[in-house]
This record gives C-alpha cells, structure tokens and sequence, in this order.
C-alpha cells in the first residue's frame, strides 16, 4: 500500500527546549560583507506580540542559485547555507542575519524578484503559516513578479515587502497573523 | 559581488510536490483556543511550487552526534521513567525512502513536565532528562530514538483537559515544501477523545500519528519498541494516495 502522508500538528508552547540553534538566526556569521539584517515582530490578531513562535527563511544565494541537487540549472557550492531559524522574544522580535538573495528565473518564463520564503510555526497554528519577504529596492522587479501579481490585491501584496530602515542594511518585516493588516500566507 | 542575471526562463522545467487533501488540520479549528487570535483569517494564496520551494536546506551532519538519540543518556544518572525506543522510516509518499534528513524531537518527562521556565504543571522535574533529541535519517530513511515514555499532562484549554502522551517531532524532508513539524501518539491513549490538538485532523488522518507497539523492536531486559514511520509529500501529482500501489 502507498504510504499516506502524516498529518501536521503543532509546535505547542515549549519548542524553545527543542527547535532553536545558537546560530540559528545567521544564515551568514554577523560582520559578513554585505549581511542584512531582517528584524520584525510576529503580531496576533489583537496586535500582541507572539512570544513563543519561531521563524524560518529559505532563500537563494546573492547569484539566485541553491545549494541543492534538485535546482535543474545544477547546485551552487555548499558555501551558503540559506536557512535561518529564529525564535521571537518576549516582544514578539526575530531577527534574520543574510545575504540579499539574487532573482531567479521562473519556470515557464518570467523571473521572480529577489525573496524570501518564510514559516511561521507557533502554538495556536496547527499548520505553519507561510509568507515570503521581497526587497523594497526592487520596484521593477516586485512589479513583474508573478507570485505578487498572483495575488491580485497590492495593498494585501504589499504586506509582503519589508520595510527599508535608516540603515539600508537592515530591513524590518512584521508578520501580522490576523487581523487588519494582516499578511499574506500562502498555500504552499 | 557580482549578480548574475538570471538565465532565461523557458527552458526552466521543475516537478511540484503533491499537495494533499484531508490531511492536515484546518488552521481555523474553534475547539482548540489558541488558533483564536492567531490562525490567518484571510483565504491562503496559491503558491505554485517554483526553485525556492522544490530545494530546501539539507543540513545536519555538523549538527548532531550519535548521542544526540539517547535521550536517556545526556546526564550523570539515567532519567525516571519507562525506558522507550522509538524507530521507524522517513519515506515520501511514492514510498521513496527520504535519507540524511534532519530530524529534531522533544517531549516531557515521565511526569508530564516539560524542561520550559513557562511549563508551570507541578510535576516534578527530572535532574537526568532533558527531553530533546536529534538524528539523521540513514540511507534508508530509517531513524531511532531510545528515551522514556513522555507523561500526559494536563492543560487550560477547556475544563479538566489533558494532553494524551506525545513526542513533537520536527522534519525538514529535501525541499521547503516537505517542512514538517508533527507529535508522535502511544496506541490506547485513553485521552485522544478529548484532545483538540489530535481531533484538528481529518479522522481517516489521525491514525497516522499513532506508533504501534514492536515486541520485535524491544530491547530485551531494556526498552519497549514503538515504530513510527512518517510520510512527507513526493513529487509529481499523480503519487498521491493510490489505493493499493507498490511500495
């Protein structure tokens, strides 16, 4: 009989025992030439913080290429990582430390804009939720990009495009898990 | 640095992961309070499976040890408790198995008390169990655990609510699409029936979170056996859910 898939289930309230790495957070060591930093908060629907949920990121390295055998352009060297990890904090704060990942072609045609892909994982969130972080210096190519096109409200999708702060090295992207700006997840 | 643009798109073919149905738990699910202020309430876009989300990180090697999957074995003295050893394969559901994946656990101890400063059930810690663990899947997806028996505990979701026993397990499978985070159930628990958390999934669903019972994977004089074999999502739509295919 073909295996049937396992059911999702919670992280619950103690992960923080179990899920989080001292270098989580660093896809790339703090200091590195040309790190960003992505800061945000993880807000409920009645805009609390969410202390106990913890962030991932997956992204393509600065050139748009994956370290990974099944990326039919063939895997970059293992030299970058791509994977974070942070838990949020009492306040609800995460914080990425990365490299500006490159666009990377669609397959079909088209090109997507630089990004990153996002899971939530808290407890009261029986699934992880998933988003994506775009670049606020990429107009152009947040314009042409055809997941954001997907999603046909650009007020909604504008949720989606992090904040530029005074240092263009650090970006802030909040995660609103409900409410009235709420962001936008996807079905994955 | 230099950015590449990136090549053009046309040629570009990549396969999608399936994308089950009534398998998962609703995020909107009443009977569990939690999902109240947090479960999305907007409709989740489609995301068609492009290169981000058919890789995915393939870590682990440098990350865990062999003792990493004794959880009975990570103090001076040994944890209080029934001795388990929970074992099985990590497969995609074309039966493929799924090697060098990464898997994380963690449970309470034998009194139901997790080693959290907000777990505030007032059973006793254990100075010998921490209760985390971590491996990595062998060539053939297989996978083994020796620890204890995790205790239920009780919570405030609803009058008199207990946790049937569980171990949360975390998968990264090869690509974003396969992150999994579930719990492992003991066959018989006597509180599934009022567990939100366990009823959120569709019922034809749920018996796949339970282990079973291994006489065969028993360690004589040691340990009991559980065997648990967990299923990620393949590749290619028509894989899914075939009734009576090859393995």
């Amino acid at each position: 009989m073909t295996p049937r898939l396992t059911p999702s289930q919670t992280v619950g309230p103690f992960l923080a025992i179990g899920l989080p790495w001292r270098d989580g957070p660093f896809v790339v060591p703090e200091g590195t030439d040309g790190a960003i930093t992505i800061t945000g908060r993880v807000l409920d629907g009645a805009g609390d913080p969410v202390p106990d949920a913890l962030v991932e990121t997956w992204q393509a390295d600065p050139d748009g290429r994956f370290a990974h055998p099944d990326d039919p352009r063939g895997a970059a060297g293992r030299g970058f990582r791509g994977f974070g990890r942070c838990p949020t904090g009492p306040d609800g704060s995460y914080r990425i430390v990365t490299l500006k990942p490159g666009a990377l072609p669609s397959p079909g045609g088209g090109t997507e804009a630089p990004h990153l892909d996002v899971s939530v994982f808290a407890r009261g969130l029986l699934d992880r939720v998933v988003t994506r972080v775009y670049f606020p210096d990429e107009g152009p190519a947040n314009e042409a990009d055809p997941v954001l096109a997907s999603i046909g409200d650009p007020a909604w999708a504008a949720t989606l495009v992090a904040r530029p702060g005074p240092d263009p090295a650090r970006l802030r992207f909040d995660i609103h898990l409900q409410g009235d700006q709420e962001t936008v997840f996807f079905d994955v | 640095m230099t950015v590449h643009p990136p090549q053009p798109g046309p040629g570009l073919t990549v396969t999608p992961y399936e994308r089950p149905a009534g398998v998962h738990p609703p995020l909107d699910f009443a009977q569990y309070r939690s999902t109240a202020l947090r479960a999305p309430r907007r409709p989740l876009v489609l995301l068609p499976h492009r290169l981000t989300e058919i890789t995915g990180p393939l870590l682990g090697a440098e990350r865990v040890t062999a003792a990493d999957a004794d959880l009975t074995a990570q103090h001076e003295g040994e944890p209080q408790g029934q001795r388990i050893t929970v074992a099985g394969r990590v497969l995609d559901s074309g039966g493929r198995p799924v090697p060098d994946t990464l898997i994380e656990i963690w449970q309470p101890n034998a009194g139901g008390r997790y080693r959290h400063a907000v777990d505030d059930h007032p059973a006793p810690l254990d100075p010998n169990f921490t209760g985390v663990g971590r491996c990595l899947t062998d060539s053939a997806g297989r996978y083994r655990f020796t620890t204890i028996k995790p205790g239920s505990y009780p919570w405030r979701n609803h009058p008199n609510a207990w946790r049937p026993a569980h171990i949360h397990f975390s998968l990264f499978g090869r690509a974003f699409t396969q992150r999994l985070v579930t719990q492992m159930y003991f066959p018989g628990d006597p509180l599934f029936f009022q567990d939100p958390i366990f009823n959120s999934v569709p019922e034809a669903a749920r018996d796949r979170m339970i282990s079973r019972f291994d006489l065969g994977l028993t360690v004589p004089e040691r340990a009991l056996g559980y065997t648990w074999d967990i299923v990620l999502r393949g590749r290619g739509a028509t894989a899914f859910e075939q009734p009576d295919g090859h393995r």
